[in-house]
């Protein structure tokens, strides 16, 4: 499992937290939740850690993380790109729009290219219903994305 | 007790409050069928997720069925287990749990002991009208266990089995939805995770989802290989309960009708396990009086308990879990590993044979005996100890494949001279045996005389975790017992905790002891038949003139001619080992 390094003030802030929760094995969700915020994503490392922390078997930890779609085990690219899938951008092409950013990055949804760039995921509806379909990337918005405009986007961010 | 009164398919029935539809139908012999749903009374195993909804049953004025599992019965309830809609019910919910199941009855290792496969036939399925998308799994082969997770059907009483009776807590159902499986953390193979290879998971998966790594193939083709000689030694707890695999009844001992069909497959050797549980008590027991005296002659360092170390699922558990407490349980090897050394030693010697030409089988009720024998450290020169070891299970399954009418074969006695062996021995197949059999021949050892009776009831029982103190002669020696590893965590942390005034533990991983082990016949939730296993054990024990380890002659033979003395020089070459701190290896 030594494949990363963990930050070690991430670490010690992830062992506050268990202290905080009790080390209650009840807690697992919460202690979980915060440690995404922490790290961003819970690598097997993370859970491990977890695990320790509240006493609880890391299969069971491992249950819990894969069990909710909130949690994730793969870190977020340096430019996340979450595509919405609600309703409205759904009509209006938001499928097309995904398939192109995986095509061109050569991902699949909820995964990050291998220089760590970029990551695709889909969102449900963002509330921006009038710009649909829409994708973010970071913290910018774009509006009524079609297929063709995808390769400009990602090229804005040196793809 | 506060009652409740209610009809099962017209019958009255008075039940204690909080009893189950299930349980209170089973008191008028009505077995409503059940999947997920397992109990083995007396013990801490229930697994009851009301999940497969097979046990579904009709309740006067409720609109929905209710899963007999999990409902409890309320006072004039009228209970009907077998309407039209019931039965229709049932189908549908087989049919959808067959969707997504292989059809490969015909070449499943768990065909005909299974229940998904019984329960398809009792409900006379004969096609799966929902046609849809099945789930692939990649396949876990580690030394001991298969895992085929396309067959599972999220019963979850490995679950059960694993966190909740063992607390290992290597297995949780992940994912969700139509994804969700039973695995190990980060779907690792079980080989890599902090699996014991107890085996109590395949003893209650009702599908071929778990099943034991079968050997019997590479057994048979060490038997026709003209170059080798080999030779099977048999535990005792196998003896007690192979006749279930050919319609006897659990309980019936098959000792001589085992020889014989051994000696038909053409083992060139058919020895017997127990000798070397005679000669693990020689060493054990030995160890024990050691550490005894120098406590008591106030020596400060010596570690007590002592803890038995003849349950290789149990030293997994120890190795992954009390890494500080690596010096605690007795260095002896286990009865397998005993017998592998003595049999490529002294016996190989004796054939005049190199040790690579002996291929030694054991047939075992276990499935962490298969990983056992797979250590390095019980290899010499790359060349195992035990080369291969099989289940009851497998046994059964090659005098099967023989075309052996077994039920028919005559009663042959094992080979000599590692075939010998004492009542003592025996009992090492049920939980307090191992002690009793240590106190037998310690007993004696320490006061010079005969023990008043051979038989030390006190230690006997199903019970967890027991306790017994016995008088050696002026002398009281506290002894703990524990079987399943959730019972040995307790005892443990005792020790651990400097709590424990016990002079001896004996520990096995399953529960019951061996009786109950992973390579077992399939006891399909029935503790009768531990129970019956477990008597079985104790008559044997009963039926032999020596009933103390020290006594088996070819046992002391073997001191005088080759070992020297209990854990002198040459028995801490052959018959003792050392553990391992498991706890950090790298798990991914
Ligand atoms: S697990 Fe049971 S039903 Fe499934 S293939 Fe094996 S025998 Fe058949
Ligand atoms: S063999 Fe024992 S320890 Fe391993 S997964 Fe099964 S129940 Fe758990
Ligand atoms: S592996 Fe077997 S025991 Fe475990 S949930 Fe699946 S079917 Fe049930
Ligand atoms: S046996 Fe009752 S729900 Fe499975």
């Amino acid at each position: 499992m030594a494949d990363i390094t963990l930050d070690a003030d991430k670490v010690e802030e992830l062992k506050a937290v268990c202290v905080k929760f009790n080390h209650d094995g009840g807690e697992l969700i919460n202690v979980l939740h915060a440690a995404q915020i922490i790290f961003g994503y819970l690598p097997a490392e993370v859970q491990v850690i977890v695990a320790e922390g509240l006493n609880v078997s890391i299969a069971h930890v491992y249950g819990v993380v894969t069990f909710y779609s909130f949690f994730t085990m793969t870190p977020k690219g340096e430019h996340p790109i979450s595509i919405c899938m609600g309703t409205a951008c759904y009509v209006r092409g938001a499928e097309k729009v995904l398939d192109e950013f995986n095509k061109l990055l050569g991902t699949k949804t909820g995964e990050t290219t291998p220089d760590g760039k970029f990551s695709v995921s889909s969102l449900r509806c963002v509330g921006a219903c009038g710009l649909a379909p829409v994708v973010t990337v970071g913290e910018k918005v774009y509006g009524r994305v079609a297929a063709a405009d995808v390769k400009g986007i990602l090229a804005e961010y040196g793809a | 007790m506060e009652t409740v009164q209610l009809t099962i398919d017209n019958k009255k029935v008075e039940v204690a409050k909080g009893t189950t539809i299930l349980e209170a139908a089973k008191t008028i012999g009505v077995d409503i069928p059940t999947l997920c749903h397992m109990k083995l009374e007396d013990t801490n195993f229930e697994n009851n997720p009301g999940g497969c909804r097979v046990c579904v049953v009709e309740v006067a004025g409720r609109r929905n069925l209710a899963p007999a599992c999990k409902s409890e019965c309320t006072p004039n309830m009228e209970v009907n287990t077998h309407s039209v809609r019931v039965v229709n019910a049932r189908r549908t919910v087989m049919e959808l749990i067959l969707s997504d199941h292989p059809s490969d009855c015909l070449v499943c290792a768990k065909a005909g002991n299974c229940d998904l496969q019984d329960m398809a036939q009792t409900l006379g399925i004969r096609q799966i009208p929902f046609q849809g998308e099945k789930n692939e799994y990649k396949s876990d082969e580690s030394p001991a266990i298969i895992r085929e997770m396309e067959k599972c059907i999220m019963c979850r009483r490995c679950e059960t089995a694993c966190n909740k009776v063992q607390t290992v807590g290597v297995l949780s159902a992940i994912n969700r939805g139509f994804e969700s499986v039973v695995a190990p953390a980060f779907e690792m193979d079980l080989d890599h995770s902090n699996c014991t290879f107890c085996g109590q998971c395949v003893a209650v998966c009702p599908t071929g989802a778990l099943t034991e790594r079968d050997h019997s193939r590479e057994v048979l083709d060490a038997i026709v290989d003209p170059t080798k000689t080999v030779i099977v030694n048999t535990a005792p707890a196998v003896r007690a309960a192979l006749g279930e695999e050919f319609g006897m009844e659990a309980g019936t001992r098959v000792t001589g009708k085992m020889v014989s069909a051994l000696r038909k497959i053409g083992f060139d050797y058919v020895f017997d396990t127990d000798f070397a549980a005679d000669l693990t008590i020689m060493e054990e027991g030995t160890e024990l009086l050691g550490r005894l005296s120098k406590h008591l002659a106030g020596d400060k360092d010596v570690k007590l308990p002592i803890l038995t170390s003849c349950c290789p699922g149990w030293v997994n558990f120890f190795e992954y879990n009390f890494p500080d407490m690596l010096d605690v349980p007795s260095t002896a090897k286990s009865p397998q590993q005993m017998f592998g050394a003595i049999a490529k030693s002294y016996f190989a010697e004796k054939l005049g044979k190199k040790r690579e030409d002996l291929v030694v089988v054991s047939v075992m009720p276990c499935l962490a005996k298969k990983y056992e024998c797979s250590r390095d450290e019980f290899k010499t020169d790359g060349n195992p100890e035990v080369d291969l070891s099989i289940s009851t299970r497998e046994l059964a399954q090659m005098i099967k494949n023989y075309n052996i009418n077994f039920n028919q074969l005559e009663d042959e006695d094992f080979d000599q001279p590692l075939g010998e062996s004492t009542g003592a021995s025996v009992i090492f197949g049920t939980t307090g045996g191992v002690i009793e059999a240590a106190v037998r021949t310690a007993y004696e050892v320490h006061t010079k005389k005969e023990c008043p009776s051979v038989d030390f009831k006190e230690l006997r029982g199903m019970e967890g975790i027991r306790s017994a103190t016995i008088d050696f002669d002026g002398l009281p020696i506290n002894i703990g017992i524990a079987h399943g590893l959730g019972n040995a965590r307790k005892l443990l942390e005792d020790v651990r905790a400097g709590k424990s005034n016990f002079h001896a533990i004996e520990i096995m991983a399953c529960p019951g002891g061996c009786i109950g082990g992973g390579g077992q016949p399939y006891h399909h939730g029935k503790v009768e038949t531990l129970k019956a296993r477990q008597k079985a054990i104790y008559s044997e024990d009963e039926s032999k003139t020596l009933r103390k380890s020290h006594e088996n002659p070819f046992v002391q033979k073997l001191y005088e001619e080759f070992l020297g003395e209990p854990c002198g020089h040459k028995s801490h070459e052959l018959l003792h080992t050392h553990y391992y701190d498991k706890k950090n290896v790298d798990k991914k």
